[in-house]
């Protein structure tokens, strides 16, 4: 079914790049990437000529091994009561270059969630009405979803009665608490 | 206090009632808190329903929940604080007048909670406020509150006039001072005055950790 839409845009779109993403056994909703000049043309040819009205959800996946900014968009036809299709949009993680067009001109609901991605991952739509921060202030300069943030160190770390757990944690898959990993990566040096 | 309880004790049973003018003012006081009426996160509804015909919080004094921080003596810090929300918190403090106490209520406004570790929350609203009663609980049971505010009661009732109180010494502030928001977290991330960091704090190192 996705490959047949994926022939309906390719027609109906000229130049799109289009690639089926196949997702996890467990969610089985397999993603269109599209590519970021012609995502806005796509997104429109969807809501117009195939009924998908409703965009659910907007977020971010960062992929730092990639280099590459993910944005996701759910989309829904209420009219037809078929979805989700999921429309990937990547764009590269460096905070200049990180762009992708805004869908918000053509579903209203987007613009919270896009302003929540531009929050959290850094994200810039282009054409977005009104691009602020909307969870975090307006002067923070972070982006805390990425995978390469730092939080400020105002944690207390403290011995627990369940340091076992932790010391096996540390041990299995590696977490370290906040406050000990400056101190282990001078360790690592020596 | 130097008086005799057996001429207290005597006069008592003629219906005379001798006590220090401290304790009857004290009486008044704890037995007529007025809370500032807001909630933060879930606590806010074990907090609603303290103050509901249930649990009746109207049987301590404490039920007349105000909408304004000028007519409250209590602040109830009931949920989690984000460092959003924090310059609120702490203006709202400001605003309430002298005697006023703080109730930290539940896991989060104690420590930061089971969000201890986010970025985006405050570990704890005694970095900023001084507070008078800690309660424990994810959330407390609407006991638990009931029991701090009985808590805070005998801390009012034990204080003194005119005296060893914060807000009766000449140079004391009730301002307390609202942080900013900087561009990766609150400036300052505590106020000193009101809180220092535990004093093992730094000692802990991961070798001790381990070693556990």
């Amino acid at each position: 079914m996705i490959e047949q839409l994926r022939e309906t845009i390719a027609q109906a779109v000229p130049g799109v790049t289009l690639e089926i993403i196949q997702s996890t056994p467990a969610a089985q909703q397999p993603a269109l990437l599209v590519d970021r000049d012609h995502a806005f043309a796509t997104a429109k040819f969807l809501k117009e000529n195939q009924q998908l009205d409703f965009c659910s959800c907007v977020t971010g996946v960062d992929y730092p091994k990639l280099g590459q900014i993910e944005v996701v968009y759910h989309l829904y036809s209420v009219a037809k009561k078929t979805g989700p299709v999921v429309l990937k949009v990547r764009a590269p993680r460096e905070l200049e270059q990180c762009r992708v067009p805004s869908l918000t001109p053509l579903w209203r609901g987007c613009e919270f969630q896009e302003r929540e991605a531009y929050d959290l991952f850094g994200v810039k739509f282009d054409g977005h009405p009104d691009l602020r921060r909307i969870l975090m202030w307006d002067e923070f300069t972070d982006h805390p979803m990425r995978k390469d943030y730092v939080p400020p160190k105002d944690y207390e770390w403290e011995p627990t009665p369940h340091d076992d757990t932790l010391t096996r944690a540390v041990e299995v898959a590696g977490i370290i608490p906040p406050s000990a990993r400056e101190e282990l990566e001078k360790a690592k040096k020596k | 206090m130097a008086y005799d309880e057996g001429l207290k004790s005597e006069l008592q049973k003629s219906g005379i009632f001798v006590l220090p003018f401290e304790q009857l003012y004290n009486w008044g006081r704890k037995n007529s808190i007025w809370p500032l009426q807001f909630g933060l996160a879930c606590c806010a509804i074990e907090m609603i329903a303290s103050a509901a015909s249930r649990y009746d919080l109207a049987r301590f004094g404490a039920e007349v929940f105000r909408a304004t921080p000028r007519q409250a003596d209590l602040m109830i810090v009931a949920g989690t604080v984000t460092k959003k929300m924090l310059p609120q918190v702490v203006r709202l403090f400001n605003q309430m007048p002298e005697p006023k106490y703080v109730i930290a209520m539940g896991a989060c406004a104690i420590s930061g909670g089971p969000f201890k570790d986010g970025y985006n929350v405050l570990k704890g609203v005694d970095r900023f406020i001084p507070v008078d009663v800690h309660i424990p609980g994810c959330p407390p049971r609407p006991e638990a509150l009931i029991h701090a505010i009985m808590t805070l009661q005998r801390k009012i009732a034990g204080q003194t006039l005119g005296q060893d109180q914060r807000w009766y010494e000449k140079s004391a502030t009730t301002e307390f001072p609202i942080p900013a928001f900087g561009a990766h977290d609150l400036e300052p991330p505590a106020n000193r005055e009101v809180w220092q960091p535990p004093r093992n704090y730094t000692d802990v190192t991961i070798a001790e950790v381990l070693k556990k």
